[in-house]
């Protein structure tokens, strides 16, 4: 049900059940009288198979995220779980956790995204035994 | 058989910015010599024939060699520096950059199962490759508080120095300002029934001598 990435940009988001929004990922065609518009889904695909990639470096992790962290969106839950475990493959907590606390402050104003977000990362956050900011208390200044 | 060898990269700060590459090297195998396939590109042509030169040695942090003219000596500002910002959650390298005996032993036992990790030593993790948290570092100032102090103290010292400048340094206003003048004024300009339609002397009541209520 919830297919698309927010689109934070767009006023007016008052519940996570959008449709598709009206305009396309930014890496595809910027000017929007030619060529081809990426939808959601491949956005999701190619972002997922980059962080999947078995032999993930430290470097491309930190390029791919603080890139992901650079769109207008909050990138969707199997966007982190691909990120998460690419974390794990580099034996690297502080970067996952890191991952939850930006993309938690991407929301902004939108304080029903990261809860949702947590909710669907959960069996990967138990099974990769990583604990949210929340739980170990640096979510506070 | 052939090699390719990973220049490690955070020993070379001149590459920083390049992906991790494979060099050709020339590689002798049981007596004979075989060329390796190069397999990415790297941008610096004249690093990679000095680097062929020095084979697989690490280069130490401060060298960086420049097509056989010598070596320079890199300025901090030019290495990748640690900054904490919310577009740039992981930055190009990690807080600490020298670890303690239990640091390195905890980043030896991060390769293990996370969940056998107590909160504490996750922690710890986290502040080895990060200096403050997202919470920390939005969390703002007290400063504006001093800035409208200021504000306000200043524009009660300029109060005090107007309110010294009338006593002191301005002279007298000129006697058209007295009020028997003004009274004269008044009755000068009601005898010349100045705006009599809609203004001034509409207001004048001349049978009762005053104004109108």
């Amino acid at each position: 049900m919830f297919r698309a990435a927010v689109r934070l940009s767009v006023s007016g988001v008052r519940s996570l059940t959008r449709s598709r929004p009206q305009y396309a990922a930014p890496l595809a065609a910027r000017c929007y009288s030619h060529g081809k518009q990426e939808t959601d889904e491949e956005f999701d695909a190619r972002w997922v198979s980059y962080f999947s990639k078995p032999d993930i470096d430290a470097w491309e992790l930190r390029k791919g995220m603080n890139t992901l962290i650079g769109y207008d969106l909050v990138p969707e839950p199997k966007i982190l779980e691909a990120a998460l475990r690419a974390c794990r493959r580099l034996n690297d907590l502080g970067s996952a956790i890191r991952i939850l606390e930006a993309v938690k402050d991407k929301a902004g104003p939108h304080k029903e995204i990261y809860p949702y977000l947590i909710q669907e990362l959960r069996p990967t956050l138990n099974e990769l035994g990583i604990s949210t900011p929340e739980e170990l208390g640096i979510d506070k200044a | 058989m052939t090699f390719s060898i990973l220049i490690p990269y955070p020993t070379i700060p001149c590459l920083t910015h390049f992906r991790p590459v494979a060099l050709p090297l020339v590689v002798a195998v049981n007596g004979r010599r075989k060329e390796v396939r190069e397999e990415r590109k790297i941008n610096s042509m004249l690093a990679t024939r000095a680097l062929r030169l020095l084979g697989s040695r690490a280069l130490p942090a401060s060298v960086c060699v420049r097509g056989g003219h010598g070596v320079a000596k890199v300025e901090d500002y030019a290495l990748p520096a640690y900054f904490d910002r919310r577009e740039n959650p992981l930055p190009d390298i990690r807080f600490v950059a020298n670890l303690s005996p239990e640091q390195k032993s905890l980043k030896e036992k991060e390769k293990g199962p996370w969940a056998s990790l107590s909160n504490d030593e996750k922690i710890a993790l986290y502040r080895i490759s990060f200096n403050q948290s997202f919470a920390e570092m939005n969390k703002g100032t007290q400063e504006w508080k001093s800035v409208v102090a200021g504000m306000l103290f200043f524009i009660g010292v300029t109060g005090f120095v107007v309110l010294w400048q009338r006593k002191f340094v301005y002279g007298d206003v000129p006697h058209t300002l007295s009020a028997e003048y003004k009274e004269q004024e008044l009755q000068r300009m009601l005898d010349m029934r100045i705006n009599p339609v809609e203004g001034f002397s509409a207001h004048w009541d001349y049978e009762n001598k005053q104004w109108k209520k």
